[in-house]
């Protein structure tokens, strides 16, 4: 008797599990299905791009054409239909709000619900926030605080209009424009995303974060971010992603550019939690990102930290190009893949400078009938004297039916590196569960509390006010694991 | 008042009857002693009162102050006051030991419908407790039991036992791997926590824990059943002739 009273409140609860499922009713302005020229023109002529942009997004769109999509990685799905989709969609705004006041309700409750109100008298003290809703940013808040230190922190629209020599020199310059399939595609069809630029020797004075909603039906989002940290700069960025429940698949792919120079260091984090589908696989956001970050500068330091919860497909592999002598990179993972997601994840650290470090701890999370996998390289190249890496890769499995895979690749060409590898594959044990219960720690609590314990290394690498959260979006993200 | 009414229980482990048609009563500000040799089924006794998955009841009943247990989690039964002291405590790696006793002490007082305590009040009584047991607070900071030694983990089981306030303490061979300073500073804290309100069921192989604790009763357990019963005195009879002799008996 417990036990169907229990699989009926398990089934009653499954509904509530992604409880940032719901769509904003919202008067939306989209371009036509599919694409071509004239939507790239049409995505350049909304942003009031100058003409250097539109050749740049119409030399990517011709590059894009002519490439195959990847099929190297560990995920299965159907093929994409990218004509059916659309690239652009934005709530309807006569002219882009100038204040908070002048912002649609509707916008403002979404994010309310979401957790981040925009009101900055709310907001988390030292957390700026830039708000995309699909396509456009639609606020950005302590800008003129920010702005006090030098600080340039606003969406990349904006940048390309107002700070348009910064982001020519940039843009492109860390993931080029035909780096890879999807990185080509935001390239030509890139909507919205942020844009930080922190000045020489400025520590910047807040957290900077940008939320990513995805809200409207069968439409892409592909954002774009870009991150200079001048001479001995710090700055600490976090990105959070939601997205609606839908039976259909939706495609997520961004790029992320980080660039520290000499001295500069940039802390970047992501909770990923786009919608992951439904416990029998349908719908989902596809998630194929490109994230990298050039320590172009001596002693420059680049640090990722990812929870990735979400999302029905993950591919996404943040890496690092150490460029600079004695630069510092380091990737810190928590990959959870529940039901019937797929996550291909890792990182690259590309040593090119002498003395230069890595450091990549990976904690892979496998339930349901997931598959999880940690792909990794470490490449020492012929100057890169003295270069370091340390890899640890772990993965947890929960129940019988899912995967766990380590895919480390490693070339080294010069013989005074040293690199480390270390790998481990557990699983909850019955005897860690019981003995949790028999303390009156309930199944889910108790599986949440084994996860976090196993993540703790990468969890204590994001920033204090998010930490509290991500520990929680593991709890929620595993419910219905076990038992 | 009877704490605890086990008639005639019958389990099963893995599709093999282990305990036999067991029966034992304990009232409340008792002291019991269960003794016996290996495989003689004392391991799946504490189990099945705690609730593990995997030990099945096929004939005989459990009352917890008159209430069927058969049908209440493990969790559950851990809010009803009832613990378990394990005989191999697990670790948990990441997890802080005083993070893992606020989630406990939490989840417990959440079943019952008492609030939550809050982090700094959980801090203070953990602390304070751990106090009482000559527990430092170091080891509070490390990982559930990860690279404690024997003796440390048994007395993280004694400090959650004073914690927790059961009303019912099942110990299971608490005593097994440690040596006679960490025995006794077992024995010392059990003694300290025994309460009218409040019974022990101490589960041992060996007679020298009850050096130290001294029981109200003791049985000695053979082949999944009560095989003799009685005083403490009992304890040192078995000392001398060894569980051969009761074996025979109860066949």
């Amino acid at each position: 008797m417990a036990a169907i009273e229990k699989t009926r409140e398990r089934v009653a609860s499954l509904g509530e599990k992604y409880k940032y499922g719901f769509v904003t009713d919202i008067e939306m302005e989209r371009a036509p299905r599919g694409l071509g020229e004239d939507i790239v023109r049409l995505i350049s002529a909304k942003k009031g791009e100058p003409d250097w942009m539109l050749e740049w997004r119409l030399s990517a769109y011709r590059r894009w054409r002519e490439m195959r999509e990847p099929s190297w990685a560990r995920v299965h799905y159907p093929k994409i239909d990218y004509e059916q989709a659309y690239y652009y969609a934005a709530p309807k705004i006569a002219e882009k709000p100038k204040s908070l006041d002048e912002i649609d309700p509707k916008l403002l409750e979404t994010y309310e619900k979401l957790g981040i109100p925009l009101h900055e008298q709310k907001l988390l003290a030292g957390v700026a926030v830039d708000a995309v809703f699909d396509s456009i940013s639609v606020a950005t808040t302590f800008k003129a605080k920010l702005a006090e230190a030098g600080v340039i922190f606003c969406p990349i629209s904006e940048a390309i209009r107002d700070h348009g020599d910064l982001v020519r020199k940039y843009l492109g310059s860390v993931v080029p424009v035909s780096d890879n399939f999807f990185a080509t595609l935001n390239s030509a069809v890139f909507s919205d995303g942020s844009f930080v630029y922190v000045p020489k020797g400025v520590r910047c004075p807040m957290e900077l974060s940008t939320y990513f909603r995805i809200n409207a039906s069968e439409t892409g989002q592909f954002e774009r971010t870009l991150i200079i940290a001048d001479e001995g700069s710090y700055v600490s960025y976090l990105e959070g992603c939601t997205a609606p429940k839908r039976d259909e698949n939706q495609l997520h792919a961004a790029v992320v550019e980080l660039v520290a120079l000499e001295g500069a260091e940039i802390k970047y984090s992501t909770v990923q939690n786009w919608y992951p589908g439904d416990e029998e696989g349908r719908g989902g956001i596809y998630n194929f990102v490109t994230k990298r970050g050039d320590c172009r500068g001596r002693r420059s330091k680049i640090s990722w930290t990812q929870v990735e919860t979400g999302s029905a497909i993950t591919w996404k592999y943040p890496s690092c190009i150490l460029r600079g002598d004695d630069t510092v990179g380091e990737f810190y993972s928590i990959a959870i893949a529940n039901h019937f997601q797929q996550a291909d994840t890792g990182t690259k650290m590309i040593h090119l400078g002498r003395n230069t470090r890595s450091r990549i701890v990976s904690k892979g999370i496998s339930a349901g009938r997931a598959q999880n996998t940690y792909r990794g390289l470490v490449s020492v190249h012929p100057r890169a004297a003295n270069a370091r890496n340390h890899t640890q890769c772990d993965s947890l499995l929960i129940g019988k039916e899912c995967g766990a895979h380590t895919v480390p690749y490693i070339e080294s060409r010069n013989p005074t590196a040293r690199i480390e590898h270390e790998a481990t594959t557990s699983k909850i044990a019955d005897d860690q569960l019981f003995y949790c219960l028999s303390r009156g720690i309930g199944q889910e609590e108790a599986v949440a509390l084994i996860v976090n314990g196993f993540c703790r290394e990468v969890l204590q690498q994001l920033p204090m006010e998010f930490a509290v959260e991500a520990q929680k979006l593991v709890g929620i993200s595993l419910e219905g694991s076990v038992g | 008042m009877n704490l605890l009414e086990i008639e005639n229980l019958h389990v099963s482990a893995q599709g093999k009857e282990i305990l036999k048609g067991l029966s034992l009563v304990i009232r409340a500000g008792e002291v019991h002693a269960i003794m016996g040799p290996n495989g003689s089924g004392k391991s799946t006794l504490s189990y099945t009162l705690a609730g593990r998955e995997g030990y099945e009841i096929t004939a005989g009943r459990i009352l917890y102050r008159g209430e069927d247990l058969t049908p209440l989690a493990p969790e559950e039964r851990a809010a009803k006051r009832i613990f378990l002291a394990l005989q191999y405590p697990v670790e948990i790696p990441g997890v802080t030991t005083m993070n893992f006793l606020k989630a406990a002490l939490n989840a417990q007082r959440r079943a019952r419908g008492e609030g939550e305590f809050d982090a700094l009040s959980v801090l203070r009584l953990v602390r304070e407790t751990a106090a009482g047991l000559n527990i430092p607070e170091e080891m509070l900071r490390r990982a559930l039991n990860v690279g404690f030694s024997g003796g440390e983990k048994k007395r993280l089981e004694i400090l959650q036992m004073a914690l927790f306030e059961p009303s019912l303490a099942i110990l299971d061979e608490t005593d097994s791997g440690l040596d006679i300073d960490a025995l006794k500073l077992v024995a010392d804290g059990v003694n300290r926590l025994c309460a009218p309100d409040r019974a022990m069921l101490v589960i041992t192989h060996y007679q020298r824990l009850l050096n130290y604790i001294v029981p109200d009763r003791v049985h000695v357990m053979t082949d999944g059943r009560i095989a003799a019963e009685g005083g403490r005195e009992l304890a040192q009879e078995l000392e001398a002739k060894g569980y051969a002799g009761f074996v025979r008996d109860a066949a």
